[in-house]
């Protein structure tokens, strides 16, 4: 049985933006950010969250990194949780759990040079090994030479940078690796080094990855498990190669047949009913009942009153929709929402 | 083909730039030409100098530090380069219009949507300064229409920020066709947008293209969008055009290493893992490769390759690939047409 | 199960420490090289920079360079006072006697002294306090610190440093002070504004996220973004802090007679113009030239540290 590295159960975040009303009655205007969503990661393994805007994704990163507190419910490294009371997490936490962000331009700062970006966790960390051969080795493992150890960030292209965030992030020895849309910058051929690189370090140091991105065709080809997200709330869970093969969720059919592809086969994989409509909605007003209704085009009438719960349909995978887990629907057996795949 | 003259005829463009170090030699005899009705795309990666070539042809680069030092552009019959500066501005008013990659930064923040659209359409009308208030309100609110967006009148009173990216960037190309110009030059359009929004931008900008019988250029690092959106592509690589054909063929069949090792990087709705991408990194320019600017990195490279460079060879009508592995094919041709006479 | 981990494992790469040392070298000669392309492209900036040096080279040899260094102080010859500029008085002689143009080359000192002086005082409180409003934006550190900072901008500068100058004895180290009163709350400001931007920038939250302290953070990576807008600044109050430090003089709170200053001798002329007119537009065209110089070293600067990507 391999064990879970991170387990998120029910974790809600949400963000007071401003109030309305005059001072006595005062009602905030919260965005819910996070929803109460529930997932795990297990030892090992690359676990893809692909949402849009306003999905929520990046707010799980930089919770489970520890940039915000999480509002209400629970997240576990280890089965020990990362945030107890109010407090921010401990320096064990901090060197387990990194994260590579997703634009290496301003990741990086630009006025030091690569040897001071790489020296900063070392130095934070307070390892005791002579640094210089410890950033040297670092550039070694991504594949720089200790060249680039002098150069400015601004004289590195994208993908070089990315590189160098990567290595930080690996600096501290972490155990998860949090990759907030690490190749979104890139173009495609670099980001294909970019991923393979992840890959061999992964193996290598044996990693656990979640991996953020909105390109499902990156994360057919790169994760284990996928999970959807829309506006906060997780739409749809499965093991990757299910995912694709029977894709179950209304978004996610939105999403795959939005993907420009460039070849036959792939055109014959995209759903051919589901076309990409309307906005997204501000996640400060959300609509009752399922947040994607207004977008949905097999909307039914409990769509918009009740919001859908988690069900199982096929082993391992679970999605959260009414037209599976109405009376009368495809068999399904519905999963209490602190249930965890 | 066309019988007619071509819309847009860039011959033999080398462009450089002087640096601290040198000169960067960016553009390197780009040969360019587009006929009306045409949908052609620009593909190729971060600095290969699709937007310095996009940029010589609207004449807006910076003088120096951009040196123009040889290269005929024509648009429309008239010689961009030796335009006076009225004529130059007629142009770009009414002749060619641009949408950009980032519409939040395309779009004044200052002023409402509908100031904006007054610009725009005042600048490029020839009887423009004529117009009345009420005309151009007219003329915005249907542009508006066209591209799909509800509610114009509110639109036009709204600021930029208020509009989510997918209306700010449809707002764009509502501005870029009211002018009816002759060529549209779409750069990157749907890159900082969500996938699903993309989608959809990119659905219109094909119907309306189509409505208008507009010329496009579309630039892009996505070759999918490429080949839904075009008819024809242009392969471009550190300053050179290294591939040019009907965009069926050049998926179906791609000649140039480059173009074979670009498309093999993309990853695929169908798995199959992610390739190692392209060995080695694009060019310094202020020392580029010699002879062919890609043979560095090219899997069949050949002793010829370092010390000319090559010219393009027409495979057929529609079909032409900068490469010496073809040149064979050329006299082979060549050759069997002379014996059949 | 032990895992590998990046940090222990053995070092591989065949790269001495010389190496390192000479790479290190390179990157600096490299780094200079490329600041000085960038601050010359404009020829305005170098002529900026060669009139500030030549000026900060008067000031410090001036007794050797002035020709009548003696004049500069208690000194009297009245049967050559008031002569115009000629062979032997390049400037001109004031109204006692003195050479114009060595009180002036001696005058360059107190002006120059007083823009630097007042710029090191000003320049690291006012950063700090801009810094730690800035990260700390919304709480009591910013609330305090700003509402300060606004008490002072609030009063007009200018008689701000007249009236403590004329609370203390009049003298330049007491004009000194009363200048930078004035003056370092807009250093406050301008670094507090570059402060709640730069927070929010991913390379601060990388710091952050890895556990960095607030020295480091403040220091290390938000200090270095904002040196461009400062020292822009910096170049060019240097010209605004002598133009005030004349202003005090001329009204006698700065350097006090017999010392030269150049804003004493314009005062002091004002009162022979226009037919002694050497007497006070020389100094002035002396604090034109300064404030020129340091105008256009600005622009250079600013020039120099602007990023290359295009």
């Amino acid at each position: 049985m391999i064990d879970d590295i991170l387990t998120i159960t029910n974790l809600k975040k949400h963000f007071v933006i401003g109030h309305t009303g005059r001072m006595s009655g005062r009602n905030p205007i919260t965005v819910k950010a996070i929803d109460g969503i529930s997932f795990s990661i297990r030892e090992g393994e690359t676990y893809g969250l692909v949402g849009e805007s306003g999905s929520g994704k990046s707010t799980v990163a930089y919770i489970a990194i520890g940039m915000y507190l999480p509002s209400s419910g629970s997240i576990r490294f280890r089965n020990q949780e990362l945030f107890r009371g109010k407090e921010k997490r401990s320096r064990e936490f901090k060197k387990a759990i990194q994260i590579v962000f997703q634009d290496p331009g301003s990741s990086l700062n630009p006025r030091q040079n690569i040897k001071q970006i790489l020296e900063m966790p070392l130095r934070v960390t307070k390892s005791e090994n002579n640094r210089m051969e410890q950033i040297i080795y670092l550039l070694e493992i991504v594949g720089l030479p200790p060249e680039y150890m002098y150069k400015n960030p601004g004289m590195l292209s994208g993908g070089e940078k990315q590189i160098v965030a990567i290595a930080r992030a690996l600096a501290t020895n972490p155990s998860l690796v949090i990759l907030d849309e690490p190749t979104s910058a890139l173009d495609v051929s670099v980001q294909a080094k970019t991923i393979n690189l992840l890959l061999k370090l992964q193996k290598e140091f044996q990693l656990s990855y979640m991996f953020i991105t909105h390109d499902l065709s990156l994360m057919r080809n790169v994760s284990n498990r996928v999970a959807i997200m829309y506006l906060g709330k997780i739409c749809e869970i499965a093991d990757t190669i299910d995912f694709f093969r029977n894709p179950l969720h209304p978004y996610t059919q939105m999403l795959l047949s939005a993907i420009p592809v460039i070849n036959e086969e792939e055109e014959k994989l995209k759903p051919e009913k589901v076309i990409s409509t309307g906005e997204i909605p501000s996640p400060v007003n959300l609509p009752p009942g399922c947040s994607f209704h207004s977008r949905c085009p097999f909307i039914m009438n409990i769509c918009k009153q009740v919001d859908p719960v988690m069900a199982e349909i096929e082993e391992n995978h679970v999605v959260r929709c009414h037209l599976f887990t109405q009376p009368g629907s495809e068999n399904g057996t519905s999963v209490p929402s602190n249930m965890i795949l | 083909m066309n019988d007619s003259k071509p819309l847009l005829d860039v011959k033999n463009l080398n462009v450089s730039f002087s640096v601290y170090g040198g000169k960067l030699c960016v553009l390197d005899g780009v040969n360019f030409f587009m006929y009306p009705g045409e949908k052609v795309g620009l593909v190729g990666e971060t600095g290969c100098g699709k937007t310095t070539t996009m940029k010589a042809i609207l004449r807006v680069l910076p003088t120096p530090p951009a040196i123009i030092s040889s290269g005929s552009i024509h648009f429309d019959g008239k010689d961009i380069m030796g335009l006076k500066v009225d004529e130059l501005l007629r142009v770009r008013g009414r002749g060619i219009s641009m949408v950009f990659q980032d519409p939040t930064a395309a779009l004044n923040p200052v002023f409402t949507i509908g100031e904006q659209f007054e610009n725009v359409i005042k600048f490029s009308s020839s009887s423009g300064k004529s117009l009345t208030k009420k005309d151009i309100h007219q003329k915005a609110i249907s542009a508006l229409k066209e591209v799909s967006l509800a509610d114009p009148e509110r639109l036009l009173q709204s600021y930029p920020i208020q509009l989510s990216g997918g209306m700010r960037q449809r707002v764009c190309i509502g501005m870029a066709l009211s002018t009816n110009p002759k060529l549209l030059i779409a750069d990157e359009p749907g890159t900082s947008l969500d996938v699903t929004i993309q989608d959809q931008v990119l659905r219109l900008l094909r119907k309306l293209v189509e409505d208008y019988n507009t010329s496009v250029i579309l630039i892009t690092h996505t070759l999918g969008i490429v080949r839904e959106t075009t008819n024809r592509v242009y392969v471009m690589y550190a300053g050179n055009m290294v591939e040019m054909a009907a965009t069926h063929k050049l998926f179906l069949k791609p000649l140039h290493p480059y173009t074979k090792a670009l498309i093999s990087t993309v990853p695929r709705l169908t798995g199959g893992g992610i390739t190692s991408g392209i060995p080695g990194r694009i060019p310094d320019y202020r020392n580029p490769p010699t002879g062919c600017r890609f043979h560095p990195r090219c899997p069949n490279v050949m002793d010829i390759c370092s010390k000319e460079k090559p010219s393009v060879f027409n495979i057929e009508p529609d079909h032409g690939v900068a490469c010496f592995l073809y040149k064979s094919d050329i006299t082979n041709m060549k050759e069997k047409a002379t014996k059949v006479q | 199960m032990n895992k590998v981990t990046p940090t222990d494992h053995p070092f591989n790469s065949n790269i001495t420490l010389e190496q390192i040392s000479s790479l290190e070298r390179a990157s600096q000669r490299d780094n200079i090289g490329r600041a000085w392309y960038k601050f010359s492209r404009n020829p305005m900036s170098v002529v900026g920079l060669s009139l500030v040096v030549s000026l900060i080279l008067l000031a410090i040899f001036a007794p050797y360079i002035a020709p009548y260094p003696k004049h500069a102080g208690p000194f009297t010859d009245f049967p050559n006072a008031k002569t115009p500029p000629g062979l032997d008085y390049l400037f001109g002689t004031d109204q006692i006697g003195r050479d114009v143009l060595s009180r002036i080359i001696f005058g360059l000192r107190s002006s120059l002294l007083m823009g630097v002086v007042v710029l090191v005082l000003v320049v690291p409180p006012g950063v700090m306090l801009g810094l730690l409003a800035g990260y700390f934006q919304d709480t009591w550190i910013d609330t305090v610190s700003m509402r300060i900072t606004d008490i002072f901008l609030a009063v007009p500068p200018l008689i701000l440093a007249l009236a403590v100058a004329s609370v203390l004895k009049p003298n330049l180290w007491n004009g000194m002070l009363a200048v930078s009163l004035m003056w370092w709350p807009w250093y406050a400001r301008l670094v507090y504004g570059l402060t709640t931007t730069l927070r929010n920038e991913s390379f601060v939250s990388a710091a952050e996220v890895a556990g960095a302290s607030t020295w480091h953070i403040l220091f290390r990576e938000i200090l270095p973004n904002t040196l461009s807008p400062i020292l822009t600044k910096i170049s060019i109050d240097i010209a605004w802090v002598i133009i005030i430090g004349s202003m005090l003089s001329f009204v006698g709170l700065g350097v006090q007679p017999p010392e030269p200053s150049l804003g004493t001798m314009i005062a002091d002329g004002s009162r022979y113009l226009p037919d002694q007119w050497w007497i006070s537009v020389f100094p002035a065209l002396t604090i034109v030239l300064i404030v020129l110089g340091f105008n256009l070293m600005g622009d250079g600067v600013r020039d120099m540290f602007a990023s290359e990507e295009s």
